[in-house]
């Protein structure tokens, strides 16, 4: 196509390269949206995903503001039960799956094919596909708002919860479209994941450059290589159980219908068989980010590499095997509970192995406190609080008293807050200069730190002992004199933290483009191939495609007496 | 920075660095993909056996669809006859085979309309029955969805191979689209053994 | 076991209200094998999370670079140790194997408890967003049929530590999914459409317990509250056969009027009245509504100006609660409210 000659015409998936971006010299908005619509560059894709995901969580996380606003005092009413149901699914479903999963898709896009060596990603159009089922299925989502009844009463938007367990979400018990509205958006977004993960594996696969065999690569694509896998074998059963739901929705099919001897407990199952590989497809990436970070700013290579891709692996899998924790209590048989309570357990041996190996990567080593490494050990200390909660949550007989408490909700913002989270602003810190050219202030980033990191602590610490005193979740209001009321008051305080600290980082974002620091190609002397590349990279990447013979390329350039390929 | 990379290290001379193609990878991943998404309804349909409150039941209707069984699984053995006919640079036998494949294709497609038919306006057993229509339907459904798009890629394969627009390159496409094919007769496979043999006893 | 349960039971004076819903403060024998469990794993966890800390705090401590100058020397490089690696993957796997006993054999005790002969039988429906409550007897089939209904407030007995009398729950929902969660008496377990759950309380102190449905069933899910009212063995024995004999008929004019209002509207649909032509199953059982202590499963305690305030408009006190507006007069409210408080 490209070269106008007639046979090849599906032959050109691959390595379709346009040498300059359409539209880049005039600078003029058309020309911009232009190229935003019909880009098929992963750079450009990668950077749109992580922009629309960031967009989405300023969104969710001004509902989660008004969330804490309501819970602040017993008995208030400044917001509705209604409107409130729908604030903490809309702000859940969001986060999950318009804000945490596009932003993973950006930061593989985007530096993926760039640490292998390659040009672009294997499939450059399906990979512009994924991002435009993802963007539309979150537009589709909160134009629920506006749909149906509309606004009316803050909208139709879906009140079902973020696992929207059934018969809730049956036409019984869930009139008009606000349902519909949840699972057609989460049927497109997850056939979108599912292209991209598939565009991830093949570009691992079949793309890496010369010399980079499987033990040679980064522990980044390592990783992501297994998210990728993860969320091809765990998408599909979410896309299942809601094209079940459509067709019950719709066509009056019986799956989860309780009255017509359908069975509430299988969208469980079905739900959760996706839903727990899901969190671990969002913290894997957030491993991998470690893996990257921690190194170059201890100055040492990451400790264990093969146990390291060894224990990715083995937390896929296990994960696979895991879900029914979310149903400690709906009276599954001992045998069940104690099969799933095992399994559980056993993914904190892999997960402490990779705390474990961070630490002694940073042993001995001459720690840089740059920003993205200061959100890394945060991570760290955080994410050991998140994984100690999540054991504690395992231990069946205990997560009967623990489940759908503010316990749990502490856990899993621990996890995905001071675990994910952390790690993508540690990420946006550590490569914007790669993407844009330009260092981020380190003085604005302390504040954005110190403020969010306080506020968070403050937020969801006191949520473990509210969940300790019996206070369960997704609850609009609640009485006076249960001793709730002091730790919902400091958790609603944390938000405005929250709240300052995220404004500082939008603005670090803003500024840092226009007036930080020119960076240049390498600013954090590190050794992986996306460094060795002009900043931000050419659209074709490398002018040569370069080879290599260790796993830090870039150490044995600078080393050249000392090279890693040595002693691998 | 760029002349570090750009320096002709010599590695590996010995061994050539071959990556696997991409569209193979891609299929295969593919093809995982999908089991994942049959998995899940093959076991929605076995959890369901036996539990339809009312009927009819899968025993009043469910009778072995040798013919079409016949006709898909043969299918893949005539794909690879085409296969190999290709190698061969056997054209018009390729073309042959091919025809005949998407002819049993077809057939079995033919078999699943004729099924329907007759289950839901003789039989009364539509998808919102009971729980056994509901599983049914969905079950035989999507594997009947995915031979449509098996019988459209075939299909493209057959028109631009007889326009004389298949060439060499294109000779992987056809190997890919097989093992698509293959999946899609292992799958029934499946549903014939869960459905057609096993709950046809509820 | 042994060592905790005085420490938590020796109260200056028994409470009559427990507000506070403490996990960690059990007083029902399910509750407490719970509790220790718990305990065991949290000081675990704590354990290693001390640990661990300590480590990441050493390592920040310890090894910081020492500026631009001393930047230029890089470290030495490690890239792992066999036998470091193997350590901090045996130590942890021990550490598993240990909460995986403690886990595993609560979830035995627990969950596959024969209950006694002597055992009450319950069986509660979740509704949205009311708990129905059937007390069983025997059917002289083996079986177990309904005794009486009422709803929303649960009545057991004491059961004393020599005579164990534990209360055996049978959890159903008549709609969608709720949980039945008193987190002093016992963990929760889902309340489920079309599966049946079971559960059992064996309580050593009296007084009333909160809990809360614990799983989002809709609009008013957080107005789903519990209450358990534990008693003493006599008192319970009253309470059951109050509970079972016929309302009392209304005595003065103005209840006598409000009689006619509730029988002649559709009151009657939903509601059932004991020994009346009011059969209604879609919402709570009023026969005894005045030996409740609230209404609406909790949203504000009975009497006289609640019951109003309810009749009027229910969804004031609980916006989009599935009972109508009954647009009844004022007159008509008064007279309704003033049968209601009959209901003894
Ligand atoms: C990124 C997301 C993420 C991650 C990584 C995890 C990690 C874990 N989670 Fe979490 N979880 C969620 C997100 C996540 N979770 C969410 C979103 C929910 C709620 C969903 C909802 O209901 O809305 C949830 C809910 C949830 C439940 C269900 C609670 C309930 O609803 O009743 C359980 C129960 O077992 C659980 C357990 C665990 C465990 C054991 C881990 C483990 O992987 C943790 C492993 C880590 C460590 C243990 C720390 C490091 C290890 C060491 C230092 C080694 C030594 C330690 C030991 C030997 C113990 N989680
Ligand atoms: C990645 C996932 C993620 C993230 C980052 C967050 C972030 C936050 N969450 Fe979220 N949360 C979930 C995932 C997440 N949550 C999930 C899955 C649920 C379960 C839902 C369910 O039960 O179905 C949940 C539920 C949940 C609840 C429980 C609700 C309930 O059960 O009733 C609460 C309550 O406190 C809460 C609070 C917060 C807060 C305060 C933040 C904060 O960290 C947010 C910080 C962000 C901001 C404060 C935005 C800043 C905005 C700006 C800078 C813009 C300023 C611009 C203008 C003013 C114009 N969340
Ligand atoms: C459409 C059905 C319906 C009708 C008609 C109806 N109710 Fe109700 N009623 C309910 C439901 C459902 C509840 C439980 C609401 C809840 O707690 O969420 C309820 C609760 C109550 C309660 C509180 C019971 C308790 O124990 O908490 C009272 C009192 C009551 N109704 C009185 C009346 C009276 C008087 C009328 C007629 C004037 C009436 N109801 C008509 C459905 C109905
Ligand atoms: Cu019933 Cu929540
Ligand atoms: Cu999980």
């Amino acid at each position: 196509m490209a070269n106008g000659t007639t046979t090849t015409a599906t032959d050109d998936d691959d390595f379709v390269i346009t040498p300059t971006r359409p539209g880049e010299e005039k600078g003029a908005w058309s020309a911009w949206i232009q190229d935003l619509l019909f880009t098929v560059d992963h750079k450009k894709l990668g950077l749109m995903y992580i922009g629309s995901g960031l967009l989405f969580f300023v969104v969710a996380g001004l509902m989660a503001t008004l969330i804490r606003a309501q819970l602040a005092f017993p008995n208030s009413h400044l917001i509705a039960p209604d409107v409130y149901n729908r604030f903490f699914t809309m702000h859940g479903t969001a986060m999950v799956f318009m804000v945490g999963m596009p932003i993973i898709f950006g930061m593989a896009n985007y530096l993926v094919p760039i640490m292998i060596g390659a040009r672009d990603m294997a499939f450059p159009r399906l990979n512009a596909f994924g991002f435009w089922m993802f963007f539309f299925s979150g537009w589709f989502l909160y134009f629920s708002y506006f749909a149906g009844p509309g606004l009316y009463n803050a909208g139709s938007a879906p009140d079902i919860g973020w696992f929207a367990y059934s018969p809730l979400t049956a036409k019984a018990f869930s009139r008009g479209h606000s349902s519909d509205y949840w699972t057609l958006s989460l049927l497109s977004s997850g056939i979108g994941s599912m292209a991209t993960a598939l565009n991830i594996i093949v570009t691992t696969i079949s793309l890496r450059c010369k010399g980079m065999t499987l033990g040679r690569m980064p522990l980044f694509v390592w990783t992501f290589l297994v998210v990728a896998f993860l969320v091809i074998l765990a998408l599909p059963p979410l896309s299942a159980c809601q094209i079940m739901l459509i067709l019950d929705r719709y066509l009056g099919a019986k799956f989860f219908d309780t009255q017509s001897g359908g069975s509430a407990v299988l969208w469980q199952h079905f739900f959760w068989i996706f839903g727990h590989p899901e969190v671990y497809i969002l913290i894997l990436p957030g491993f991998a980010a470690m893996n990257e970070i921690v190194p170059v700013f201890s100055r040492k290579p990451i400790f264990g590499y093969p146990i390291m891709v060894g224990a990715n692996v083995m937390i896929a899998f296990i994960s696979l095997g895991v879900w029914a924790h979310h149903m400690f209590t709906v009276g599954m048989t001992s045998l069940g509970n104690s099969f799933f309570a095992i399994s559980t357990m056993l993914v904190a041996i892999p997960t402490g192995i990779k705390i474990f190996n961070w630490i002694g990567t940073m042993y001995g080593g001459k720690i840089r406190f740059e920003m993205p490494m200061i959100f890394c050990i945060a991570f760290l200390f955080q994410f050991l609080i998140a994984g100690l909660t999540g054991v504690m949550l395992s231990v069946a007989p205990f997560d009967w008293q623990l489940s759908d408490s503010y316990f749990v909700v502490a856990h899993f913002h621990y996890v995905l807050i001071g675990g994910l989270l952390y790690t993508i602003f540690a990420s946006i810190y550590y490569w914007y200069p790669k993407a844009f050219g330009r260092m981020m202030s380190h003085k604005i980033g302390l504040w954005h730190f110190w403020l969010f990191t306080i506020g968070f602590h403050l937020t969801f610490g006191p949520q473990h002992i509210a969940g300790f005193l019996g206070m369960p979740r997704r609850i609009y209001t609640y009485e006076a004199g249960r001793g709730w009321e002091i730790w919902n008051l400091m958790s609603s305080i944390g938000v405005i933290f929250q709240l300052a600290g995220v404004l500082l980082f939008v603005w670090n974002l803003i500024y840092s483009y226009r007036k930080g620091k020119i960076a240049g190609d390498d600013p954090w002397d590190a050794w992986t191939l996306e460094w060795a590349t002009t900043s931000p990279p050419p659209d074709y990447n490398f002018e040569k495609i370069p080879e290599v013979r260790s796993r830090r390329p870039l150490w044995d350039l600078k080393h050249p007496d000392d090279p890693d390929w040595k002693y691998e | 920075m760029d002349t570090f990379i750009n320096q002709p290290v010599s590695i590996d001379e010995i061994t050539p660095w071959r990556p696997p193609s991409i569209r193979k990878v891609g299929m295969l991943t593919l093809i995982t993909t999908e089991s994942a998404l049959f998995a899940i309804f093959v076991v929605a349909y076995i959890f369901y056996i036996g539990k339809s409150l009312n009927g009819p039941y899968p025993h009043e209707l469910l009778e072995i669809p040798w013919s079409a069984s016949f006709a898909l699984f043969g299918s893949s053995a005539t794909i690879t006859f085409a296969e190999f006919a290709l190698k061969k640079g056997n054209r018009p036998l390729f073309h042959l085979w091919w025809f005949i494949t998407i002819a049993m294709g077809i057939y079995f497609l033919g078999f699943t309309a004729y099924e329907w038919h007759e289950f839901i306006f003789e039989k009364h057993l539509t998808i919102s029955t009971n729980v056994f229509g509901t599983t049914f339907y969905s079950l035989v459904g999507l594997h009947a969805s995915h031979v449509v798009v098996g019988l459209l890629l075939l299909g493209t394969i057959l028109i631009s191979s007889l326009r004389n627009k298949l060439d060499h390159e294109h000779h992987e496409h056809v190997e890919i689209i097989s093992w698509y094919w293959h999946f899609v007769d292992a799958v029934w496979a499946v549903v014939l053994t869960v459905v057609y043999f096993i709950s046809a006893h509820y | 076991m042994t060592l905790l349960l005085p420490a938590l039971t020796a109260r200056a004076a028994e409470p009559t209200v427990y507000p506070i819903s403490n996990m960690f403060d059990p007083l029902s024998k399910p509750a407490l094998m719970i509790h220790e469990s718990s305990i065991v794993v949290s000081l675990i966890c704590l354990v290693i999370f001390l640990l661990v800390t300590g480590m990441i705090a050493y390592v920040v401590v310890k090894f910081p670079s020492k500026g631009a100058s001393d930047d230029r020397q890089e470290p030495p490089q490690i890239y792992g140790s066999s036998q470091i690696e193997l350590a901090w993957t045996v130590i942890p796997i021990l550490i598993t194997v240990v909460l995986i006993l403690v886990t595993t054999r609560t979830i035995g005790e627990i969950q596959d408890k024969k209950m006694p002969e002597n055992a009450v039988r319950v069986t509660i429906i979740g509704h949205q967003w009311w708990w129905e409550i059937h007390y069983m007897k025997p059917d002289g089939k083996g079986g177990w049929i309904t005794d009486f209904v009422t709803a929303n407030e649960l009545h057991i007995p004491l059961s004393p530590k020599d005579k164990p009398r534990p209360t055996a729950l049978t959890l159903e929902s008549a709609d969608v999914i709720h949980s039945y969660w008193v987190p002093q008496l016992n963990g929760k377990t889902d309340v489920i459409p079309n599966h049946q759950n079971h559960m059992w309380f064996e309580p050593w102190a009296t007084g009333t317990f909160l809990g809360n449905c614990a799983e989002y069933c809709g609009t008013q899910h957080a107005n789903m509250l519990i209450r358990v009212m534990v008693q003493k063995p006599d008192e319970f024995e009253k309470w059951l056969a109050d509970q079972r004999a016929a309302p009392r008929t209304p005595l003065d004019a103005i209840a006598l009027q409000g009689r006619q209002v509730f029988f002649g509207n559709s009151c009657v649909s939903c509601h059932k009245i004991a020994g009346t032509v009011a059969v209604g199953l879609f919402g709570p059982d009023l026969t005894h509504l005045m030996a409740r202590t609230a209404i609406g499963s909790g949203v504000a305690p009975i009497g006289q100006a609640s019951l109003r305030d309810w009749v009027r408009n229910p969804a004031h006190l609980k916006p989009g609660v599935l009972m109508p507006d009954m647009q009844l007069s004022e007159a008509q409210v008064d007279q309704v409210v003033a049968y209601l408080m009959t209901l003894k």
